[in-house]
């Protein structure tokens, strides 16, 4: 029933989220907001030569948005910012279409059951989007909503 | 279920009443539909359905000015309803009755026309805490434009209006005061009266937002004596894209036009055009006909039940619901007013309303989640959104029970 969307893993990340903390030394910051349920989160990367040293999040949200934080910073850990605007890529198609899942995706695959929520696409994809303003931009705070 | 609720249960037929909403006969992911969202829209009993649907099929014209039969019994069902509706809310005259899309607009009709010729700088319009934000953004709005200051009513925890401060917002240069009759997010009932005369005391105008009042209480806009009290047909059980601005006839003969076109008009030349009078001053263009006529039609049903009886099994309905949500362990009710509609607005801690309202989504349970149109009540309670399940004539304590065992299975999810 409605546990295609709540699986065990989502349940576990939103109600322990990991690397949940702010981050002092992050060179690279962005804040997502959801204006419609009013997720908000705060991304702290720190990027060395390109790839992910460490990543962190802080914010208030659903389950969905905040497990598909915490899952996002697990898997984006020693990744190449091409890789991890690839992953972006790829975890949007698995939430708006019908594609085959990759394992590329790897733990991420859990979401796609909001194939089935649309209303629920934007809660998943806030962290993502917050990530790619975040990869985009040198300095500064940008704030991206999903409006 | 509560011995309270037996009484005007067994006088109200609510099976039957059912019968006549084919809405509701349907099953949602498997589950009979459970809707708790009237506050967002009523459903439409079958005569309203049908009454649009002769519209197109047998009565199908233009209204006004057509000599042929057609357009005669358009004009006539639809000018009808004008007459259903000074009943409704017993205004002096139907000319004092303006057909408007919907309560949104009838507040853009009067901040655009009344508020640009009458608020100038300096002046103050009030609000309260509790608008929905179409009580809140045109006030604005003109407050940008004329350089008027706006002021609020702030509330108390249980989601009530403190008169006291109200009390010393108001002065000589309030020019409006614009409150909720009900408030759609937190289902508190405003002291309309007492209000509007103690604005008229120091010289100030009212508009009524009645959008959540007119489906559940009797109004009485020459009781009230209200200045101007807009509401929406979609949630009276007519359908969407109609509504009503009732205005006192001297304001609004006082008011320039608000939108110019067909009808509103007596002669045009490129020299110099006259205006129409009241009401057609302020209805431009062709209107929603089959609104109108449908309308009348939800009108005519909800006077055939009596709005007294709808009020009392309504109260009762939010008695038994507020009884059973406030058993449940962590589940906070927000509005907690001693006047209250039948609407209950909740948290539960430690678990999004978006995810509860998506859990009982699949139970085929329809509630709202989120701000309701209303941040700024939001914010007030400190809270980033709510879940809301709004009842009206057509629910039944037994949906109340599915709520409570639904919400019972959202904390058995999330625990």
């Amino acid at each position: 029933m409605v546990h295609d969307l709540y699986q065990e893993v989502i349940l576990d990340h939103s109600k322990r989220p990991r690397n949940c903390h702010p981050m002092e030394d992050a060179n690279h910051k962005a804040e997502g907001y959801n204006p419609l349920c009013g997720d908000k989160l705060k991304l702290f990367l720190k990027l060395e030569d390109d790839v992910v040293k460490d990543v962190s999040f802080v914010g208030s949200g659903c389950a969905i948005s905040t497990a598909s934080a915490s899952l996002m910073t697990e898997t984006l850990k020693g990744k190449r910012r091409e890789e991890a605007l690839k992953l972006l890529e790829q975890f949007h198609e698995l939430l708006t279409t019908d594609t085959p899942v990759t394992q590329e995706l790897g733990k991420l695959v859990v979401f796609c059951g909001v194939r089935d929520y649309p209303a629920r696409v934007k809660c998943a994809t806030l962290a993502w989007h917050t990530l790619k303003s975040a990869l985009e931009t040198e300095a500064g705070e940008p704030v991206v909503s999903t409006e | 279920m509560s011995t309270l609720s037996s009484k005007i249960a067994v006088d109200f037929d609510v099976e039957k009443i059912r019968e006549d909403f084919p809405v509701l006969k349907q099953t949602v992911h498997g589950k009979p539909l459970v809707y708790l969202d009237s506050a967002a829209t009523a459903q439409k009993p079958r005569v309203v359905i049908d009454a649009i649907r002769k519209f197109h099929e047998v009565d199908c014209a233009n209204i006004h000015r057509g000599v042929h039969e057609l357009s005669q019994r358009s004009t006539e069902a639809y000018e009808e309803t004008r007459a259903k509706v000074k009943k409704f809310i017993n205004s002096r005259s139907k000319n004092e009755l303006i057909f408007v899309r919907g309560t949104t607009e009838g507040i853009n009709l009067v901040t655009s026309s009344w508020g640009r010729r009458n608020v100038k700088e300096g002046d103050e319009i009030i609000i309260s805490a509790m608008e929905h934000h179409s009580n809140i953004v045109p006030w604005q709005m003109l407050c940008e434009e004329t350089g008027a200051k706006l002021r609020v009513i702030p509330m108390n925890d249980r989601g009530e209006l403190i008169l006291e401060e109200y009390a010393k917002l108001l002065g000589p240069r309030t020019k409006m005061v614009a409150v909720a009759h009900v408030s759609n997010a937190l289902g508190t009932i405003n002291p309309i009266k007492q209000m509007v005369e103690m604005a008229h005391e120091a010289g100030a105008l009212t508009l009524i937002d009645g959008a959540q009042a007119a489906p559940h209480i009797k109004v009485d806009v020459q009781a009230l004596d209200a200045d101007f009290y807009t509401f929406s047909g979609h949630k009276v059980c007519g359908p969407t894209g109609i509504g009503i601005l009732y205005g006192r006839s001297k304001l609004l003969n006082a008011m320039p036009p608000y939108q110019g076109g067909g009808d509103m008009i007596r002669t045009v030349t490129f020299e110099k055009t006259t205006y129409n009078d009241l009401p057609y001053k302020f209805e431009a263009g062709t209107p929603n006909i089959a609104g109108g006529i449908g309308l009348g039609a939800a009108l005519d049903y909800l006077c055939r039940i009596g709005l007294d009886t709808i009020a009392a099994y309504e109260h009762e309905l939010l008695v038994y619901g507020t009884e059973q949500l406030q058993q449940i362990p962590g589940l906070r009710l927000i509005g907690t007013a001693r006047q209250k509609a039948a609407v209950l607005s909740f948290v539960i801690e430690g678990i999004h309303p978006h995810d509860i309202g998506t859990v009982l989504d699949r139970q085929g349970i329809a509630v709202r989640t989120g701000h309701h149109c209303a941040q700024p009540v939001m914010d007030w309670f400190n809270i980033p959104a709510t879940t809301r399940a709004s009842l009206a004539f057509y629910n039944t304590f037994a949906e109340i029970d599915a709520l409570v065992a639904g919400i019972r299975k959202v904390k058995e999810i999330f625990s």
